[in-house]
């Protein structure tokens, strides 16, 4: 998440210097090691507000610059990892300081697996977060989960780089 | 949506004919590598001003359906001695003969004094010098693709024994946009790709789509407001309902044979499994209850079983269980991780996609499990069904995308069960989860 924040940083200050073509953006963020594609993904999402240096509280933008907005899991996996748990952990500190905030847990994944197995395991992937943070306290009524299956990649391409980008949960403020 | 014969009468244009069983004239349809029997295809002779240019089209459609089965092959016109308007009065058999022709097929077609057309046609057995069925068709005029499917089926079921296909349609989903934004909609079209159309809008995400087998309604999924559930639409009335409260996602679902119950997954705080909903009564059976993901499910054609997909043993497998749910056991034990699996309409065999050393397979198996065969493999490939009768499978391929989401391209194939390189089926774009139509009524 460190890597992506850095990239994003570096997307911000290719845009405040009003020189960046998506092409430049692209391969900045590959020095900064996401891919081009990510980062030209990441920039058009965050144009709007990564001139700004404050987010309005308990918004997503807030809760993507300040925590990180997604999980991500292995193959055929939804426990977890370590990594994982710091993210979602501070999801729930968010949640326990924002206690009118609602969040929706996207569950994806990968395209290696068919559609009807995938979206079973997106719901997978999402309650398994629901669960984490109800069990740090966060009350179950403010999390629902949807599962998009395989099919909202975010990072396209057939190569496990991409791969390991789709399978994930991501927070969304509702 | 209607797509109404009007009139269809099978006559019986001389007496004493062979039944499909007597006929002598027949090839296997259980070696997929055989030659295809050379038969020639006369073009329909018009008897009428309006049905002028219609004969051509007529066969010309009709020997496109048998040529896509690969158990036939069409000789070329211009070797034909005797002329086709000869013929359709009384074939010279040595004429035929000489030109390698197994079978010959001739027809007509006129109009009736109210606007319809009558399509006659034969079929004969060149060898035995003998017409082995003839029958006339009376329709609409723009029914006419709907009446080579007729023939063709015809044609089939008499030289293979085996029951047609090709009138039949197929729902699928077609997608558009952004390869991360999708855009897919349902859309219908014949068997052969003609009379395509679209039955939704593209503003919901739609997935897997499965034909009713008893009415002219297909369940499918949407995410309509949002909430990914499974729906019941009718082609006919444009009707389209979900299946009911049910807390959670729904997916994966599947008409019974006899189209009164459906099969389903509900994921219920993250774990999914099968129930069985009965469409009359409206009452839901839980079919599983594991905490592994079970999903997939087909009935058997006598509905006694259920196969299903399930990770209940480490990794997705494919399992059989009783239609009450108990006594599941695993069937699939080839290696690699196992799918998508549907029961034949025949019984015989179960189609699955298989996932192995990176690659996607379309394969059949027997429903115990034995005499593993693929059929195909490719990058990406999955969601196979079935023809009605069993002896073809449709499925769709998606090709490899790069970084910038080029590629990734998805369309529809067609394989014989029995074996032979899958042929692609034409579709305006990408193309995938074809489910394929009972014959129609």
């Amino acid at each position: 998440m460190k890597l992506k924040n850095l990239a994003i940083i570096g997307i911000a200050l290719l845009m405040s210097a009003c020189a960046a073509t998506n092409d430049q953006a692209a391969s900045s963020g590959s020095a900064s090691g996401a891919s081009g594609d990510s980062a030209k993904s990441q920039m058009s999402r965050d144009v709007s507000t990564s001139s700004s240096s404050a987010y309005a509280p308990g918004s997503q933008e807030e809760l993507q610059e300040s925590i990180g907005d997604r999980v991500f899991f292995d193959t055929d996996r939804y426990d977890l990892s370590a990594e994982a748990q710091a993210i979602a952990g501070s999801w729930a500190d968010w949640m326990k300081k924002h206690q009118n905030v609602q969040i929706e847990i996207e569950g994806h994944a990968d395209e290696r697996g068919t559609r009807e197995y995938n979206l079973a395991l997106g719901a997978r992937r999402a309650n398994a977060v629901k669960d984490f943070l109800t069990s740090l306290g966060v009350q179950a009524n403010r999390v629902s989960t949807v599962s998009y299956g395989t099919e909202r990649p975010e990072a396209l391409g057939s190569n496990e780089e991409a791969w390991s980008k789709n399978r994930r949960s991501v927070a969304v403020v509702r | 949506m209607k797509r109404i014969l009007q009139i269809l009468i099978p006559l019986v244009l001389m007496l004493n004919m062979a039944s499909p069983a007597q006929s002598q004239l027949r090839i296997s349809v259980e070696d997929g590598l055989r030659e295809p029997l050379p038969i020639a295809f006369a073009p329909f002779i018009a008897k009428s001003g309006s049905s002028a240019g219609m004969g051509q089209n007529l066969a010309d459609v009709a020997i496109a359906d048998l040529e896509s089965s690969r158990l036939f092959r069409a000789i070329d016109p211009t070797a034909f001695i005797q002329t086709p308007a000869a013929a359709a009065i009384a074939p010279r058999f040595s004429d035929w003969r000489q030109i390698n022709a197994q079978a010959l097929i001739t027809g007509t077609v006129g109009g009736e004094p109210d606007g319809r057309i009558r399509v006659e046609f034969r079929l004969w057995d060149v060898l035995g010098e003998s017409q082995l069925v003839g029958q006339a068709y009376v329709t609409q005029k723009e029914n006419w693709r709907r009446v080579s499917h007729l023939v063709a089926d015809t044609i089939y079921k008499w030289l293979t024994g085996e029951k047609g296909y090709f009138d039949t349609r197929v729902v699928y989903v077609a997608e558009s946009g952004a390869a991360d934004r999708k855009i897919k909609r349902l859309a219908i079209m014949d068997q052969d790709g003609a009379n395509h159309s679209y039955l939704t809008s593209g503003r919901n995400l739609v997935l897997t789509p499965r034909f009713s087998p008893s009415r002219q309604e297909i369940t499918y999924m949407s995410y309509a407001g949002r909430r990914p559930r499974v729906r019941i639409l009718n082609v006919d009335t444009n009707q389209d309902e979900t299946l009911g409260p049910i807390d959670g996602m729904t997916f994966a679902p599947r008409f019974s044979p006899d189209g009164e119950k459906l099969l389903f997954s509900a994921e219920q705080r993250g774990n999914s499994d099968v129930f069985v909903l009965d469409l009359r009564s409206r009452k839901r059976v839980r079919l599983t209850n594991h905490p592994a993901i079970d999903t997939s499910p087909s009935f058997s054609p006598n509905q006694r079983e259920v196969v299903f997909n399930s990770d209940r043993g480490g990794s997705p497998q494919l399992y059989v269980m009783a239609s009450d749910g108990t006594n599941a056991r695993r069937i699939s034990f080839g290696g690699g991780r196992y799918a998508t699996p549907v029961w034949s309409p025949r019984g015989d065999l179960i189609a699955f996609t298989k996932i192995e050393g990176g690659r996607f397979g379309i394969g059949v198996m027997r429903s115990d499990g034995s005499n593993e065969r693929m059929l195909s493999q490719s990058y990406f490939e999955e969601s196979p069904t079935w023809a009605p009768n069993g002896r073809v499978i449709m499925f769709f391929r998606r090709t490899p995308t790069d970084r910038q989401g080029r590629g990734g391209k998805s369309r529809l194939f067609i394989v014989d069960v029995a074996g032979g390189e899958p042929r692609e089926i034409k579709t305006p774009g990408d193309a995938s989860d074809p489910a394929w139509s009972p014959l129609s009524p």
